[in-house]
C-alpha cells in the first residue's frame, strides 16, 4: 500500500537520506531500525510530508503522491504517533481527538458523534480509551493510546510509530504489541521505529535496516538475531553486554538510609530510600522515569537538597555537603541530561574536560590555566576514550551525543572515583558508544569503584548490573541479584508491585 | 574563514548604518559624502583629532570591556552610568583626602578606588541577582538612578568647591583637585593622556581575566551553562556577583579617568542624569556589542564610537546639521549589530553540520 522509491534527500553538507526503498504492505509491521542520525526520522518526516524528498517518489495505495503537509500525509491516510504525545492535557480525549478537525455539524462542535466513534475504535481494537476522560488524568500508556485513536479517527492506513515504547514499562509494552498485532490485522501498514533489538524482533513481520541514509539490509526475524541486526546498524560487530568480570565485593563506599528528598513539585520525590553499594559492585536502578531516581541522584551529588536521611560516602557523612567537596570524597557523576548538567556546550572539548578541576595544579598555577598541560592531559583522554573529533578545540556541542557523553566519561572516570553515578549513561548515544560507555563502566569494578546505573532502559540495567533494585514513587521495591532476575520480575516492580506479591498500588 | 566572516559582520552592520546615516544627512539638505569626509576627517584625519577621538574613547572602552565581562557570565549590566559615577565620587573623595601623596602613588590610588567604587556599586546589583532572584536589567538601571542623585547631593553638599559657594553661583563641582592626581599628558600639546595607556591595559587585562585565568572560566561556564557549573561545584551565585563587580570596576576606572583626566581636574555635573558620564555607561554597551564581546575588538570599536563624537561637532558646524544626528547613527549601528547576530547565527548553524559530517553524524541527532 505505501512504496517509497529512491528517496534521497540532502541537508548541508550532509546526505540524509539516499535512495532509500521502502515499502509497507497491508497487514505488516514493517520495522525501520537504525542509530541517531541514521536517517530514519528523515524517511519518516518525507512520508508524513514535513520534508519533501529531492529526488525519488512515494506512491500511496498505487498512486505517486506528493506529500507538501502534515495535512497532505493524512488525507492520504498516514497517521504517525509521535514520541512525544501531541495531546492537550486540559481537554478530554474527544476534544483532543476532534481538535483540528472539521466538525460535522459547523460551526457547532459535534462531540457526540466524536465520542461514539472513539469508543467503537477502542472496543474494536481493545484500547480502553474513554472519551470524556481528561487527558492530565491518564497514564502514559493510555496517552499514546489515545493518539493511535486520534490516527484512527482519521482513517489512517498506514501508522508511523515513532519509538513508541520508549515511555513504557514492559508489561506495557506487552499491550500495546497486542494492539499492534490487532491493527495489522485489520489490515493497517505499521511503520514501527526502534534500536530496541528484541522489541524489533518480537513485533516486525519485515526489517529494514539503515545507516548514513543507507539502506544496510532488509530482513525477518526468522532470518536474523539481535548480533545480526546490531552489525546492520553499525557496520562491525558488536558486544551487547559488556564481559561480565565478577569481582568480590568490598566494604560499602556508598550508604544511603532513610532518605527523603523533595521533588521540584510536591513532596517527596525520594521517601526513605535506603540503599548500600560496595566497592567493586554495580548496583543498576531500574524504573519509569519520574519515579525519583533524578532526584536521588540530585541528592547523592549534592545539588538537591535532602530532607531527612542520611548518605555516606566513603565513610564521610555528606548529606549536607556542596556538590564540590562530595566530588572531593570521591563521587565521578554522569548525569542525566549530558548538555544541561554535563557539559557546557559552548566551551570546546579541553574546556570541558577541566571543568571540575580547572581551578586545581597542574592545569592552573597562580590563578592562570595551564594550556599545555591541558592540551596534553586532553588529548590524552581524547585518544584513550576514543573520542571521535577533528581536534581538542573544538565545539563540545557539535559532537554528537555518543561523543559527548564519551568526553563527560572520560573527565569522570579519569577522576578515579570511589563511588560512580551514572544516570541513564546511554540515552540517545549510538550503540557504538553505547558498547564502549558499558564497557568503561564495567571495568570499573576492577579498580574498586562502587557504581550505581540508574537507567529506564531494561536491558541496560540488566546487561551491567551486579544488583539490580527497582525504583517506584521514590521508593525501592526490591533489589535482585542480577542471576535472579528476569524482565517479568523486574517488570513487576516496576509498575510498583511488591517483590514477595503484596499489592501496594493498582 | 571564520575569524573573517566574525569581521565581516560587524563592518557591514557600520556600514548599512551610516548609509542610512547617509539618507538622513541628504534629506537634511547636506552631502551625505562631504558630511562624512568632514566628520571622520575631524576624528582621524589629523594628529590633534586623532588625540581628541582617543581621550574620548577611554571611557567608552572601559565601559565596554566590563560590560564583555558581564555579558560573557550572561549578567546584562546597564548600570555603567552608576558605576562610572561612584567609582568617580570614590576616586574623587581619596583626592582630596590625600592631596599631598606624590604622583606615583597618588594615582594608583585614585585609580584603584575608582574600581573599588565602581565595583561595589556593580556588585550590589549581582549579590541582589544571585541570591534573590532580582533581574539585574531593572536594580542596574535603578541604581544608575540612585547614584546619580548621591553624585548631585554630594556635589552640592560636602563635596563642592568653596570657592562656588563664596561666589554664590553653586556649579555642582569639586575644588580643583590635587595636581598629583592629573593624569600626565602623553604628547606635549594636546590633550591624550595616561587614561589611553590605562584604558589598553585595562582591556588586554580583561582578556587574559577571561581566557587565561580560572575566574574567567569560571565566569564563562557561569555565563554559558550554570546547570553545567554547579553541577561541576562553581557557584553561581558568586561568579554572577563577581561578573558584575568587575564590570562595575572597570566602568568606576573610567569615571575616576574621566575626573583626573579632565581639563578642569575637577568632577563636575550639570545636575542632569548623564552630566557627568555623557552617556558613555550606556554608550559602551554598543562598543561591547559591536566588538562580539571581546575586549581586544572593543578597542577599534571605542575608536569608532570616540570618532563619531568628536566628529559630530565638526559635522555640525560644517553641514549645519544637528550633532543629534550622531546619536541617531549610534543607534542605527546598534539596530544592525543586533540584528547581523542572526546572520552570525546561521553562519554557525551550517559550520555544524560540517562539523557534524566529519563526525559521520546528522543533523537528525537533534532530531530524531
Amino acid at each position: 500500500m505505501l512504496q517509497m522509491r529512491g528517496i534521497t534527500k540532502r541537508f548541508p553538507g550532509v546526505l540524509a537520506s539516499d535512495n532509500v526503498n521502502f515499502d509497507v504492505r497491508a497487514g505488516e509491521v514493517h520495522t525501520l531500525l537504525g542509530e541517531n542520525g541514521a536517517g530514519k526520522s528523515t524517511l519518516m518526516k518525507i512520508l508524513y510530508g514535513l520534508y519533501q524528498q529531492d529526488e525519488g517518489e512515494i506512491l500511496l495505495h498505487g498512486e505517486p503522491v506528493r506529500l507538501n503537509s502534515p495535512a497532505d500525509a493524512i488525507s492520504h491516510g498516514v497517521g504517525m504517533i509521535h514520541q512525544h504525545f501531541m495531546l492537550v492535557p486540559t481537554l478530554t480525549v474527544a476534544e483532543n481527538v476532534a481538535l483540528g478537525l472539521q466538525s460535522g455539524r459547523a460551526p457547532f462542535s459535534d462531540l457526540k458523534n466524536v465520542s461514539k466513534r472513539i469508543t467503537e475504535l477502542s472496543r474494536s481494537f481493545g484500547l480502553h480509551v474513554f472519551p470524556d476522560e481528561y487527558v492530565w488524568q491518564l497514564s502514559v500508556g493510555e496517552r499514546q493510546r489515545v493518539e493511535i485513536i486520534k490516527a484512527l479517527y482519521r482513517d489512517a492506513s498506514i501508522l508511523i510509530l515513532d519509538e513508541p515504547t520508549a515511555v513504557l514499562t514492559p508489561s506495557e509494552v506487552d499491550d500495546i504489541f497486542v494492539i499492534f498485532k490487532r491493527l495489522a490485522a485489520d489490515g493497517r501498514g505499521l511503520v514501527f521505529i526502534s534500536h530496541k533489538l528484541k522489541e524489533v524482533l518480537e513485533l516486525s513481520d519485515r526489517i529494514t535496516v539503515l545507516r548514513h541514509g543507507r539502506v544496510t539490509g532488509d530482513t525477518t526475524p526468522a532470518q536474523s538475531d539481535r548480533h545480526d541486526l546490531a552489525r546492520l546498524m553499525v557496520g562491525r560487530e558488536v558486544k551487547l553486554a559488556p564481559d561480565a568480570h565478577a569481582v568480590q565485593p568490598g566494604e560499602p563506599l556508598l550508604v544511603i538510609e532513610n532518605l527523603f528528598v523533595d521533588g521540584d513539585r510536591g513532596k517527596h520525590a525520594v521517601q526513605g530510600l535506603s540503599l548500600e553499594v560496595r566497592s567493586g559492585e554495580i548496583l543498576g536502578i531500574a524504573g519509569i522515569s519520574g519515579n525519583g531516581q533524578r532526584e536521588l541522584a540530585e541528592a547523592i551529588a549534592g545539588l538537591r537538597p535532602s530532607q531527612s536521611g542520611k548518605i555516606t560516602l566513603a565513610g564521610h557523612d555528606t548529606t549536607r555537603c556542596k556538590p564540590r567537596q562530595i566530588r572531593e570524597k570521591g563521587l565521578s557523576y554522569v548525569p542525566e541530561e549530558r548538555m544541561k548538567d554535563g557539559a557546557v556546550g559552548e566551551f570546546d572539548i579541553k574546556e570541558n574536560i577541566i571543568l571540575l578541576n580547572h581551578d586545581k595544579e597542574p592545569f592552573c598555577s597562580k590563578g592562570f590555566l595551564q594550556f599545555g598541560t591541558i592540551a596534553e592531559h586532553s588529548r590524552k583522554l581524547v585518544k584513550a576514550y576514543a573520542v571521535k573529533t577533528p581536534s581538542i578545540d573544538t565545539t563540545t556541542k557539535n559532537l554528537s551525543g555518543g561523543n559527548i557523553q564519551k568526553v563527560i566519561m572520560a573527565r569522570e572516570l579519569s577522576a578515579g572515583p570511589k563511588v560512580l553515578l551514572a544516570s541513564q549513561p546511554t540515552r540517545g548515544v549510538d550503540i557504538g558508544a553505547a558498547e564502549y560507555i558499558h564497557e568503561r563502566i564495567a571495568r570499573q569494578r576492577e579498580k574498586g569503584t562502587a557504581s550505581i546505573v540508574i537507567s529506564e532502559d531494561l536491558d541496560e540495567v540488566m546487561a551491567l548490573s551486579d544488583r539490580i533494585a527497582v525504583m517506584f514513587d521514590g521508593r525501592i521495591m526490591g533489589i535482585i541479584p542480577r542471576k535472579e532476575a528476569t524482565r517479568e520480575s523486574i517488570g513487576l516492580l516496576m509498575t510498583g508491585e511488591q517483590q514477595h506479591g503484596a499489592k501496594q498500588r493498582a | 574563514m571564520k575569524s573573517l566572516f566574525g569581521l565581516l559582520i560587524p563592518l557591514c552592520a557600520v556600514l548599512l548604518a551610516l548609509v542610512m546615516g547617509a539618507v538622513m544627512l541628504f534629506t537634511l539638505g547636506a552631502d551625505p559624502l562631504s558630511g562624512y569626509a568632514t566628520m571622520f576627517g575631524a576624528a582621524f584625519g589629523s594628529i590633534e583629532g586623532f588625540s581628541e577621538t582617543a581621550v574620548k574613547s577611554i571611557p567608552l572602552l572601559l565601559v565596554g570591556v566590563g560590560i564583555c565581562i558581564a555579558f560573557r557570565a550572561n549578567v546584562i549590566n546597564i548600570g555603567g552610568e552608576g558605576q562610572m559615577v561612584m567609582g568617580a565620587l570614590l576616586a574623587t573623595t581619596v583626592a582630596l583626602l590625600f592631596p599631598g601623596v606624590p604622583s606615583l602613588v597618588l594615582i594608583p590610588m585614585v585609580l584603584l578606588a575608582g574600581a573599588v567604587g565602581g565595583a561595589f556599586w556593580g556588585a550590589i546589583a549581582g549579590a541582589l541577582k544571585a541570591w534573590f532572584n532580582v533581574s539585574e536589567i531593572l536594580s542596574t538601571i535603578m541604581l544608575n538612578i540612585v547614584a546619580v542623585q548621591f553624585m548631585n547631593f554630594l556635589l552640592r553638599g560636602i563635596l563642592i568647591d568653596p570657592a562656588e559657594v563664596a561666589r554664590g553661583t553653586g556649579i555642582p563641582q569639586t575644588m580643583r583637585l590635587s595636581p598629583n592626581a592629573d593624569l600626565p599628558i602623553l604628547i606635549e600639546g594636546m590633550r591624550m593622556h595616561l587614561g589611553v595607556v590605562i584604558a589598553l591595559l585595562v582591556a588586554v587585562g580583561a582578556y587574559m581575566l577571561l581566557w587565561r585565568t580560572s575566574m574567567g572560566f569560571r565566569l564563562r561556564a557561569v555565563g554559558y551553562n550554570p546547570d553545567a557549573a554547579r553541577y561541576a561545584g562553581i557557584s553561581v551565585p558568586k561568579n554572577v556577583t563577581a561578573a558584575l563587580a568587575f564590570s562595575g570596576a572597570m566602568a568606576g576606572i573610567a569615571g575616576a579617568i574621566l575626573v583626573f583626566g579632565s581639563e578642569s581636574h575637577r568632577m563636575v555635573t550639570d545636575g542632569g542624569s548623564t552630566g557627568f558620564t555623557g552617556s558613555a555607561g550606556f554608550n559602551g554597551i554598543v562598543v561591547a556589542l559591536l566588538a562580539g564581546l571581546h575586549p581586544i575588538w572593543s578597542i577599534p570599536s571605542a575608536l569608532l564610537f570616540g570618532g563619531m563624537l568628536v566628529g559630530a561637532n565638526a559635522l555640525q558646524r560644517v553641514a549645519q546639521v544637528p550633532s543629534a544626528l550622531i546619536i541617531a547613527l549610534n543607534g542605527l549601528i546598534v539596530v544592525f549589530v543586533v540584528s547581523s547576530e542572526y546572520f552570525k547565527k546561521r553562519y554557525m548553524e551550517s559550520g555544524r553540520v560540517d562539523v557534524e559530517s566529519d563526525a559521520e553524524e546528522t543533523e537528525e541527532v537533534k532530531n530524531g
